[in-house]
């Protein structure tokens, strides 16, 4: 093995095991921050802070049953906690922690963003649809919906950025912050890629295909064990995409003072915004469904569209100055 | 838009807030005096049962919860020959100590009766018996009633007057 697959090696390794290492912790990291911001303690009796906890979830999800409902489609029941989980994962690929510091520097960075995320979809509608339960259905009816109409100004929402800088790959995205972050120009942008990417991981106040009081839990209603276990991570993996994805877009990346390496500046910004999550968890109530599509289309859509129009414009008028 | 942002701040300022939760068993919460706890049965002043074994509880019981037997000693004085409470059908309502008329049954401010065996949640005459007065320091029951019993004669208890002889002409 040469030095170069080596290194490649290696990289895949460190974030994948990171990012797999990180997602439970987020459990504990929710559950204390929450409790701090609702003047309680949390969990805080196993191991220093609690942070056992983590262990015990997950030893408990192991031994716990794996029941597959006699009603449910087998097949496409187990497969669809698994994409879900892949697809987050497979999105982190693009994500460059620090310079060089990337699996695949690919030139379709976020557009391959885009297509693994729209493939999230599929793991609600399906594990909805397989699990023949009515409730899981709705739950998953509801998710498709929200994900896909917020998923066209997601996209959208990032076409400034794209834009202006005029690349796909996130390192040069991040390369072009070097003089001012993004989310100064691209104000915007910003607020509405980071609402979509709320309803893209369906997080609160956007949890409307999970919906506890209305819906059970949606779409994992009827799954138990490790398989709702996958949906977890797979939730808690898809907000540190959006962490990481919102840090690289409009947040500088890597960039930042030099008495912290890359990596870490990385990782505080994207820590930042998953805590911003978690806030926005433990301030904000559910909108209604129809209040949430009507947010998003008759609101956000405009919106960014007319962001894309305004910067493509002024690009232009940079470019060639017509008076 | 702006209700948005104020309650995530207003959120946000909970952090500086002081935490409510009692860490319990370090730290235990401050009972009031009437707290309706763990039962148990007082003596009087001169560490005579108080009990008299009428009943009145077990009736008032509403779970069934208390049994006993009533006897009597050399003296005529009545004192229960068991008394035996279940505490894993307790619902600690209070009512025993409403009906008690020697003020003998209590409840007390103590909660802590975990136990890992079911049957020892059955508490027998010696684990209810304290040697205290409980809520009613001074009260003797039958120091104040006028019934006779051994060492005491009809007229001899407090505040009361020596029987009238119903058959004497005389003032």
């Amino acid at each position: 093995m040469d030095d170069q697959t080596t290194t490649h090696v290696l990289t895949v390794a460190g974030v994948l095991g990171g990012v797999l290492l990180i997602a439970p912790g987020l459990i504990w990291l929710e559950r204390r921050l929450l409790a701090l911001w609702q003047d309680r303690y949390g969990p805080n009796r196993a191991g220093p802070l609690g942070l056992l906890v983590v262990l015990a979830d997950t030893l408990k999800l192991f031994f716990k049953e794996d029941w597959i409902p006699p009603f449910a489609d087998k097949r496409v029941f187990v497969i669809a906690p698994a994409i879900v989980v892949i697809t987050a994962l497979m999105s982190f690929v693009i994500i460059p922690l620090a310079p060089g510091f990337i699996v695949l520097d690919f030139n379709i960075g976020i557009l391959f963003f885009l297509a693994m995320s729209s493939m999230g979809a599929y793991s609600i509608i399906l594990g909805g649809w397989a699990s023949n339960n009515k409730y899981s259905l709705l739950g998953a009816m509801r998710g498709a919906a929200q994900m896909i109409s917020y998923e066209v100004f997601m996209g959208l929402s990032m076409m400034g950025v794209v834009l202006t800088v005029g690349s796909f790959n996130l390192q040069d995205i991040i390369k072009a912050q070097e003089n001012m972050w993004f989310v100064v120009p691209q104000f915007l942008g910003f607020i509405t890629f980071f609402i979509a990417g709320i309803a893209e991981t369906h997080r609160l106040p956007f949890d409307i295909p999970e919906a506890e009081s209305e819906l059970i839990a949606g779409f994992h209603s009827e799954y138990s064990g490790m398989k709702f276990g996958l949906f977890f991570v797979g939730e808690y993996v898809g907000i540190m995409l959006i962490s990481c994805m919102t840090t690289c877009l409009f947040f500088g990346g890597w960039l930042g003072p030099a008495f912290l390496p890359p990596v870490v500046w990385f990782l505080i910004k994207m820590f930042a915004f998953i805590c911003f999550f978690i806030l926005l968890r433990a301030g904000l109530p559910r909108p209604r469904y129809d209040q949430l599509m009507e947010f998003g289309w008759k609101i956000l859509f405009p919106l960014t569209l007319l962001n894309v129009l305004a910067t493509a414009a002024i690009i232009l008028w940079m470019k060639d100055p017509l008076f | 838009m702006f209700s948005i942002i104020r309650s995530l701040w207003l959120t946000f300022l909970h952090m500086f807030h002081k935490r409510e939760t009692i860490q319990y068993p370090e730290e235990k919460a401050k009972l009031p005096a009437r707290w309706r706890g763990r039962i148990v049965l007082t003596r009087d002043p001169d560490m005579g049962e108080r009990c008299v074994g009428c009943y009145l509880c077990a009736a008032a019981c509403p779970v069934d919860c208390i049994s006993l037997q009533a006897t009597e000693d050399e003296n005529g004085r009545r004192y229960p020959e068991f008394f035996r409470i279940n505490f894993s059908r307790c619902i600690f309502c209070g009512y025993c100590e409403e009906a008690c008329p020697t003020y003998a049954i209590q409840l007390i401010p103590d909660f802590e009766m975990g136990e890992y065996n079911r049957q020892n949640l059955v508490y027998e005459k010696k684990d209810l018996l304290i040697n205290s007065q409980g809520k009613y320091p001074g009260y003797n029951y039958y120091k104040v009633a006028g019934l006779a019993i051994g060492g005491k004669g009809k007229g001899e208890a407090e505040n009361e007057e020596p029987p009238v002889d119903v058959k004497s002409l005389m003032p």
